[in-house]
C-alpha cells in the first residue's frame, strides 16, 4: 500500500498542560490595580460629585467641540501640507527639496509651544498685515490682531508644526514603495503625477496611516496647548472653571474622561481605515477589536490566529535595475 | 525594406564611470522575435530598459518604428522629448518584468484597466470586455477579481502580459520574465509567449530559455561586456557558436 493511501490516524487528544503561574501572575496584577484605582477613587480630597456635577456642562461641551475643530482642521492642514512637503523633498529639482528640508528643519526644531507663542504675539512684530500686487494701487490691509485670531493662531501653530511631522511620515510611505511600481506605471505610459496618484500613493497609505492615526490622537492632546493662545477648547474651558470654584484635580478628571473617550474613538477608527487598505496585500485581514475582545474571552488557550501585517518589502531586487 | 520596428546603432549607455553598454547594434522588423541572452552584467536588460526610454542612452541612436527614442532631431539638433510624448511613445511599447511589477492593490481586472482607461481614456466598458478577454486568453478567466498577492508568481507574471496587451503596443518587451518563476510555472509564461510570437507581435526578449530561443526566436544576440558578440539565427548560434565566449557561455546554461 503506497504511503498516500494509508487512513489518517487519529487525532492527538492530550491532556492540556497546566499553567499555575499565569493564574497567579494574574491574580497579582489585578490585585495590584484595584489597590491603585480604589486608592484614588476614594482619595479624601476629590470629590466625585463635582466631576459628575461638570462631566456635562455646558461650557465643557463647548469646549469639546472646538478642541475637536482644531484638531481637524490643524491634522487636515499638516496632511496636505505634509504631503506637499514630502513631495518637494523628493523633487529632482534641489531649490524645491532644500526648500522643504529647510521647512522641517525650523518646525521640527522648535517647541510647538513656543510656535504657539510665536502666532499669539505675531502683532508685536507685524502690527498690520497686507495681502497687493506689487507695482498696483491693489492692496488689503488690516492689523493683525483682526486677521489673527486667537482660534487661527492656534490652527497656525498646531498645523504647521503637524506639516514637518506628516511630511516625514508621507515620505517614509514613499520611498517604501518599491521602485519596480513606479517602472512598471511609466512603461504603461503613465505621467509622473498620475504614477504618484494611482500607483505610490495607495500604496504609501498602508505605511502612512498608523503613524498618522498616532498623530492625530497625539493632536487631540496636543491642541491643550492651545490654551495659551486663549481659544476655549478643553482644557481652556475647564482652567477657566477651576479658576473659579477651586475644584481644580476634579475638572482635571472631567477633562482626563473626555480626552480618554475621544482618543479611544479615534484608536476604533483607525484600526477600520487599516483594514481598509491592507486589501490585497495581507492574505488575512487582522482581527477586529471586537473579534479579538470575543477571542480573549472564550479561546484564551489557542495559539493567536493572524499575526500583524507583513511589512513592506524595500527595494527588493535593486541589483536587477542596475545592470 | 520596411522600416525597422526597433533600430539601433553604436548605442552607448554609461552609469557614473561604468560603460554598460558600448556600442551596440541591432534592428528588429516587425513581425520579428529577437531573443537577447548573456551573462548577467552583460547590459542586457539596459538595453532593453532604453528601448522604452526607461534609461536615456548616452550616445548613438535608438529609434522605434522610426522615431528617435526620447529625442527629437530637426536639422543637426537634438531636442530632448517633453515628458507628455515620452508617456505617449512608453504607451505603444509593452512591457514585462522580471519581478511582474503588478499593482497590489488592484485587481487583476483593474491591473489590467487602469492604463487603457486613465493614459488611451478609452472607455471602461471597452476595456473591461477586452481585458476580460486577456485574461481567457493567458488562462485566468476565473481570476478577474483577485488581487495579486493571491497568485502564484507564473499567473501574475500572466497577468503582467495581459496588462501590457491590453495597451494594444506594437512591440513587447520582455526582461527576464521566467527568471524569478518555480520551474514548474515557467512552461505556461512560455507558452503564453509562443501564442504572442504567433499572433505576429514584434517581441524582444531577454532569456535564460535556450529552449524557447531556438524555438520561437526569429533571431538571437549574445552579448557580453555591453557590445554584441555574435548574432544569427538561434538554431546555428546555439547548435555551433562561432566565438570562444558564446561557447563558454552556452555550455554551461545548456
Amino acid at each position: 500500500m503506497a504511503a498516500g493511501e494509508r487512513s489518517r490516524p487519529e487525532a492527538i487528544k492530550a491532556i492540556p498542560l497546566r499553567h499555575p503561574w499565569r493564574w497567579v501572575s494574574a491574580i497579582v496584577v489585578l490585585a495590584l490595580a484595584a489597590a491603585a484605582l480604589y486608592t484614588f477613587a476614594t482619595a479624601p480630597g476629590l470629590d466625585w460629585r463635582v466631576v459628575g456635577q461638570y462631566l456635562f456642562f455646558p461650557q465643557i461641551l463647548r469646549g469639546i467641540v472646538v478642541t475637536l475643530e482644531l484638531t481637524v482642521i490643524a491634522m487636515v492642514i499638516g496632511v496636505v501640507l505634509g504631503v506637499l512637503l514630502a513631495v518637494m523633498r523628493l523633487s529632482a529639482n534641489p531649490v524645491v527639496s532644500t526648500v522643504s528640508w529647510f521647512y522641517i528643519w525650523f518646525f521640527r526644531g522648535t517647541p510647538v509651544l513656543v510656535q504657539l507663542f510665536f502666532w499669539y504675539n505675531l502683532a508685536l512684530i507685524l502690527p498690520h498685515l497686507s495681502v497687493g500686487i506689487p507695482f498696483t494701487h491693489i492692496e488689503w490691509v488690516g492689523t493683525t490682531n483682526q486677521i489673527v485670531s486667537p482660534f487661527l493662531a492656534a490652527i497656525l501653530g498646531l498645523g504647521l508644526n503637524e506639516a514637518a511631522y506628516m511630511s516625514e511620515v508621507v515620505r517614509a510611505g514613499i520611498i517604501s514603495v518599491d521602485q519596480g511600481q513606479t517602472e512598471a506605471a511609466q512603461a504603461l505610459g503613465m505621467a509622473r503625477v498620475r504614477v504618484m496618484r494611482r500607483i505610490v500613493l495607495p500604496q504609501a497609505m498602508r505605511v502612512i496611516l498608523p503613524p498618522t492615526g498616532n498623530e492625530t490622537i497625539s493632536m487631540l492632546k496636543t491642541s491643550s496647548l492651545a490654551y495659551i493662545t486663549t481659544v476655549a477648547e478643553l482644557f481652556y474651558v475647564q482652567t477657566e472653571i477651576s479658576n473659579a470654584n477651586f475644584s481644580v484635580v476634579e475638572l482635571l478628571v472631567v477633562a482626563s474622561i473626555w480626552y480618554l473617550l475621544m482618543t479611544s474613538i479615534l484608536t476604533f477608527g483607525q484600526y477600520y481605515l487599516e483594514r481598509y487598505f491592507a486589501r490585497g496585500s495581507a492574505r488575512l485581514l487582522p482581527l477586529t477589536p471586537l473579534q479579538r475582545f470575543r477571542r480573549m474571552l472564550f479561546h484564551f488557550h489557542d495559539p493567536p490566529p493572524v499575526g500583524p501585517f507583513e511589512p513592506p518589502p524595500i527595494y527588493p531586487h535593486h541589483e536587477d535595475r542596475i545592470i | 525594406m520596411a522600416t525597422p520596428m526597433v533600430l539601433a546603432e553604436a548605442v552607448h549607455k554609461c552609469y557614473g564611470r561604468l560603460e554598460v553598454l558600448r556600442g551596440i547594434d541591432l534592428s528588429v522588423a516587425p513581425r520579428e522575435v529577437l531573443c537577447i541572452v548573456g551573462p548577467s552584467g552583460s547590459g542586457k536588460s539596459t538595453f532593453l530598459r532604453c528601448i522604452n526610454h526607461l534609461e536615456k542612452i548616452d550616445a548613438g541612436r535608438l529609434s522605434v518604428d522610426g522615431e528617435l527614442v526620447g529625442y527629437r532631431q530637426r536639422g543637426d539638433k537634438i531636442y530632448e522629448l517633453p515628458d507628455r510624448e515620452v508617456c505617449r511613445k512608453r504607451s505603444e511599447i509593452g512591457m514585462v518584468f522580471q519581478r511582474f511589477n503588478l499593482f497590489p492593490h488592484m485587481t487583476a481586472l483593474e491591473n489590467i484597466m487602469e492604463a487603457p482607461v486613465r493614459v488611451k481614456g478609452e472607455p471602461q466598458k471597452v476595456v473591461e470586455e477586452r481585458g476580460r478577454s486577456l485574461l481567457a486568453r493567458v488562462g485566468l478567466a476565473d481570476k478577474v477579481d483577485v488581487y495579486p498577492n493571491h497568485l502564484s508568481g507564473g499567473q501574475q507574471q500572466r497577468v503582467a502580459i495581459a496588462r501590457a496587451l491590453a495597451m494594444q503596443p506594437k512591440l513587447m518587451l520582455f526582461d527576464e520574465p521566467t527568471s524569478a518563476l518555480d520551474p514548474e510555472l515557467v512552461g505556461d509564461v512560455l507558452d503564453v509567449m509562443r501564442g504572442l510570437a504567433q499572433d505576429g507581435m514584434t517581441m524582444v526578449v531577454v532569456t535564460h530559455e535556450m529552449g524557447f530561443a531556438r524555438e520561437v526566436g526569429d533571431s538571437l544576440v549574445f552579448m557580453d561586456g555591453g557590445v554584441i558578440v555574435e548574432s544569427g539565427n538561434p538554431r546555428e548560434v546555439l547548435a555551433n557558436p562561432q566565438h570562444e565566449r558564446t561557447r563558454a557561455f552556452l555550455s554551461k546554461v545548456l
